[in-house]
């Protein structure tokens, strides 16, 4: 039931605003709204019972296991959540002159100096608000590079195919070519394509290490000075950086630009799809281009810079800066951690993904990259299952969820026909992985005895398998209250 | 080990599985000299308890001056239940409802949302959200040139009255697409647009024109002859509004005889903590017409296998992880936490609730600029009427005013001579519904006093050390 079908006329049962609505007669007539917006009317009883119940219907980290690779779905400490929420920051207008602001913007000057350390970068800007604005934020860096240089011909932006979509989305935004570069059998960028594909027009390559393959670019310093003697700038999309922490280095890689979803790494919620932090760190050379605003320290005074001291940034990404709430849950955790705690991230991290993939080896599985290390996550490709038993990806997904586990990520990366990609994380313990892996296999005994579980699956959960052909067809975006 | 739940025996039993001797070797694929070093920068780790302490000393040396400032950010009171709802693990600890069956909260609850917004703006259709609202209107202009197709030129009209910071975010994220935000000068006496000005930058073939009401200034423009000239002239209007305050001003979907087509704006009024900046959302609404072109994600209404009502997410085909380089945006993960807290906002309040909050911060805002405008040397800019902001003139720097003002306790407004510097000396003061008429006579009272004292900068607050 939605909350409108709740809804009561002339119901009003919060005391959550002023008794009396004051006069707004001084407004001229035609700039008034002339009839009630079409809002449910319900008592907070009903909309705090009707907000719990539909919650209740979620699968989330705190309730399963949750194990959707690229996406680094690890416990979100409760304490970050309760210190970013202390009324002195959940107070602080973000217009506030900076010498009122010290405790909030010293939190960001130290969270920037974090990520710059953790990640061997010079510098770092928390403006952009998700992966894709810090993808966004690299790439009209790069662009601005060039041109700085004079070097306009630099349009082309190169990208290996297991990329995410966000990727060659975000190219195509800052206004470039994409240009796709082939993966090897065995997870590492085809380096031979690579040197085919590289000119004067190249302006840089977007490149995810460990890949989205689950697996490390062991020909990374090649690829780096490919790129980098064509002229062009090394991205690295940090959506994997969970596995390397402390290991590793992009900006040792050879980097230029890299960004960080604070949101997978540093443990900040998902919040059933946002809000996130994109946070863009940069090599030297790239330090005037950084988007605004940036934090800086004078003799223990902190302030924002802007435009009027970064004349060559690319500018703004949004009204303030970045998701500050966001923000500060990762320097929380950050602080939680220290530096021993972040090497720990990766060690246990790689440890349950190369588990698991000695397990799901053991149990019968068919990886999609083997003899090699799994990074913090690995793929099964189930197209053996799919032809033998006529079961898909999607089929397993629906059954584990059945099962009480949330499914790892299917049908991603494209390259993998019917692939699983699985990330535990290192916050969940043995008995997870173990309970998950026995779900799998009973999952594949069903599919050889009893596909039809599987294909009717979900059985257990709100509702059934949806109708998306429907949804997109007959759309239905939104009620209207009669 | 912080939030690592393996013993001694699980991790033996582990590398055993996976054959090897010990948790180095999995890392045996990385070049031995790219290790990284001890990262020295980073302080060592810290118990809950020391966290604790180190947060709330930081949280403490930011201010608690009562707020007069607006400019984008504002105070509003939220219902207690709506954060404590809203930061259940079952909403704040899932990721994008991909899984829909394992989501139909989320996704039911963006349903609603969308719903509510559509419904606040007399939109036909809402997305389940942007970044923020500057980000927001970037990418409603990108969404105007897909849309008008009978306009070649990719020219945007921005009125200068347009909130200067959604204007430089949005050039920021379409400069790279060729695209021309000509800006349209606003009227020096009333603070808004007028047609005439409009008409003069808008010769020739423009693809939108931006209206956001109320404007930066907190004035009123004339938004329905605007909106009807141009969709005479084959134009789209993108409007930028502040949804709380479209509970009682005429909403976007009425401008004109046939409503805008694309309406955008952060929905930070409707219970999202000013919070320094953020978390906050963009709202992005339009023509059913348009849906195609929308960036982000949206959830529709469908069916299961045993026809029961059940939500996904849909019209996937424009996104990235489905059209990659030819997605209508880039946008994967957008703010589903601030849109549930503002759900669940919509929802206890209801419109009558939302009317009355806005109306209180007009009385108050009309309360606080008439005792300001009493004290001699402070005026109002521009006539006509104000909305919740109002900006006046000052005889005196406005830097140093608001300066002397903080030290009094009393966050007076933004300064506009940095973005306005036309207007000389002059503050915007902001007024919600959480000032109560003392706060406004406090304020009156400090500001008599500043100016009669004569300017002078205020002390630098002591830095609190720091113990851990
Ligand atoms: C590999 C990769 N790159 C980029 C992104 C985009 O990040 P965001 O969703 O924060 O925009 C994601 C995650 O969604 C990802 O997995």
């Amino acid at each position: 039931m939605l909350i409108f079908e709740h809804s009561s006329k002339g119901r009003q049962g919060a005391p959550q605003s002023p008794v009396e609505k004051a006069s707004i007669s001084a407004i001229p007539e035609n700039l008034l709204r002339k009839d009630s917006a079409a809002l449910p009317e319900v008592s907070e009883l009903q909309a705090v019972r009707h907000y719990t119940r539909l919650s209740q219907k979620n699968f989330s980290i705190d309730t399963e296991f949750y194990p959707l690779g690229s996406c680094t779905m690890k416990y979100n400490p409760r304490a970050c959540n309760t210190l970013a929420m202390l009324p002195g920051f959940l107070n602080a207008h973000p217009l506030t002159p900076d010498e009122q602001n010290q405790g909030f913007l010293s939190c960001m000057y130290d969270l920037q100096s974090m990520l710059c350390e953790a990640t061997g970068m010079a510098a770092f800007s928390l403006a952009p608000m998700a992966g894709a604005q810090g993808e966004f934020s690299g790439v009209a860096m790069i662009d601005a590079y060039h041109k700085s240089r004079g070097e306009h011909e630099r349009k082309e932006i190169l990208i290996p195919d297991a990329a995410h979509g966000t990727n060659p989305a975000t190219a195509v935004m800052c206004g470039f070519k994409v240009r796709e570069i082939p993966t090897l059998d065995n997870g590492d960028v085809d380096i031979d394509a690579l040197k085919q594909c590289v000119g004067p027009q190249t302006a840089g390559l977007m490149l995810t290490n460990p890949s989205t393959l689950g697996v490390f670019e062991r020909n990374i310093e090649a690829i780096a000075k490919v790129i980098h003697d064509a002229g062009g700038l090394l991205y690295y999309d940090g959506a994997n950086l969970n596995a390397i922490l402390g290991k590793i280095r992009p900006g040792d890689m050879g980097f230029d630009v890299i960004h960080s979803n604070l949101h997978k790494t540093f443990s900040t919620p998902h919040g059933g799809g946002g809000p996130g932090s994109g946070a863009v760190g940069v090599a030297k050379r790239l330090i005037p281009f950084l988007p605004l605003p940036t934090v800086t320290q004078e003799d223990g005074n902190y302030r924002y810079l802007t435009a009027k001291d970064c004349p060559q940034s690319i500018g703004r990404l949004s009204a303030f800066m970045g998701n500050p709430g966001v923000l500060l849950r990762a320097f929380i955790y950050m602080r939680f951690l220290g530096r021993e705690g972040m090497v720990r991230v990766a060690e246990f991290a790689t440890l349950n993904a190369n588990y698991m993939m000695a397990e799901a080896k053991r149990r019968g599985f068919t990886l999609a990259i083997d003899h090699r290390r799994a990074s913090h996550e690995f793929i099964i490709t189930l197209k053996n299952e799919a032809r033998d038993y006529h079961v898909s990806a999607m089929d397993f997904a629906k059954r584990l969820l059945d099962l009480g586990y949330h499914a790892p990520t299917t049908y991603f990366p494209l390259l993998v026909p019917e692939c699983l990609l699985i990330e535990p994380t290192e916050s969940e313990a043995k008995e997870a992985l173990d309970g998950f892996m026995d779900a799998l296999e009973q999952i594949l005994h069903e599919a050889e005895t009893n596909p039809e579980l599987l294909h009717a699956a979900p059985q257990t959960l709100p509702v059934k398998r949806l109708d998306e052909v429907r949804a997109a067809k007959q759309l239905d975006l939104t009620y209207k209250m009669s | 080990m912080p939030f690592i739940p393996h013993t001694e025996q699980e991790i033996t039993q582990m590398l055993a599985t996976i054959g090897v001797d010990s948790m180095e070797d999995l890392f045996d694929e990385i070049p031995a000299h790219l290790r990284a070093p001890e990262l020295k920068a980073i302080p060592k780790g810290m118990t809950e308890m020391e966290v604790s302490r180190l947060m709330h000393q930081r949280a403490d040396k930011n201010t608690k001056a009562l707020c007069f400032l607006g400019a984008g950010a504002y105070q509003h009171h939220i219902p207690a239940a709506v954060w404590e709802i809203t930061t259940r693990g079952e909403f704040y600890s899932a990721y994008t409802p991909y899984q829909a069956e394992a989501s139909q909260g989320t996704l039911q609850l963006t349903y609603e949302f969308q719903s509510m917004i559509a419904a606040l703006t007399a939109m036909d259709v809402s997305n389940a959200s942007m970044y923020d609202g500057a980000s927001s209107l970037a990418e409603a202009i990108l969404m105007s040139v897909r849309a008008n197709r009978k306009s070649k030129s990719r020219k945007i009209l921005i009125p200068t009255s347009v909130n200067p910071v959604y204007r430089k975010t949005a050039e920021t994220i379409v400069k790279g697409q060729q695209i021309d935000l000509v800006e349209v000068p606003y009227d020096g006496s009333t603070g808004t647009v007028t047609l005439e000005q409009i008409k003069q930058q808008g010769e020739g073939d423009i693809t939108a024109v931006v209206l956001q009401q109320p404007n930066f200034f907190g004035c009123l423009e004339a938004v329905d002859e605007i909106t009807n000239w141009a969709h005479d002239n084959n134009i789209l209007v993108i409007a930028v509004v502040n949804p709380l305050l479209i509970t009682v001003l005429n909403p976007p979907g009425q401008w004109g005889v046939s409503g805008v087509d694309i309406a955008c704006g952060d929905g930070q009024p409707l219970g999202a903590p000013m919070s320094a900046g953020g978390p906050y959302y963009g709202l992005l609404c339009c023509k059913q017409a348009l849906v195609r072109q929308m960036p982000g994600r949206i959830v529709g209404r469908t069916v299961d296998l045993d026809g029961k009502e059940g939500f996904v997410l849909t019209l996937q085909a424009r996104e990235q992880h489905i059209r990659r380089s030819k997605a209508t945006s880039n946008i994967c993960t957008n703010q589903g936490l601030v849109v549930t807290a503002s759900t669940i906002h919509m929802a206890i309040m209801g419109a009558k609730g939302l009317e009355n909050t806005a109306a209180a911060c007009f009385a108050n805002n009309n309360l606080l600029v008439e005792k300001l405008t009493a004290i001699s040397g402070v005026k109002k800019a521009f006539s006509g009427t104000h909305f919740h902001e109002t900006v006046l003139q000052l005889d005196v720097n406005a830097a140093q005013v608001l300066r002397a003002l903080m030290a009094k306790g009393i966050l007076g407004g933004f300064d506009l001579s940095e973005d306005y510097p036309e207007l000389g000396t002059a503050i915007m003061v902001c007024t919600t519904e959480m000032r109560s008429e003392a706060d406004i006579e406090a304020y009156a009272t400090a500001m008599q006093e500043v100016l009669a004292a004569g300017v002078v900068s205020a002390e630098k607050v002591p830095a609190t050390p720091e113990v851990v």
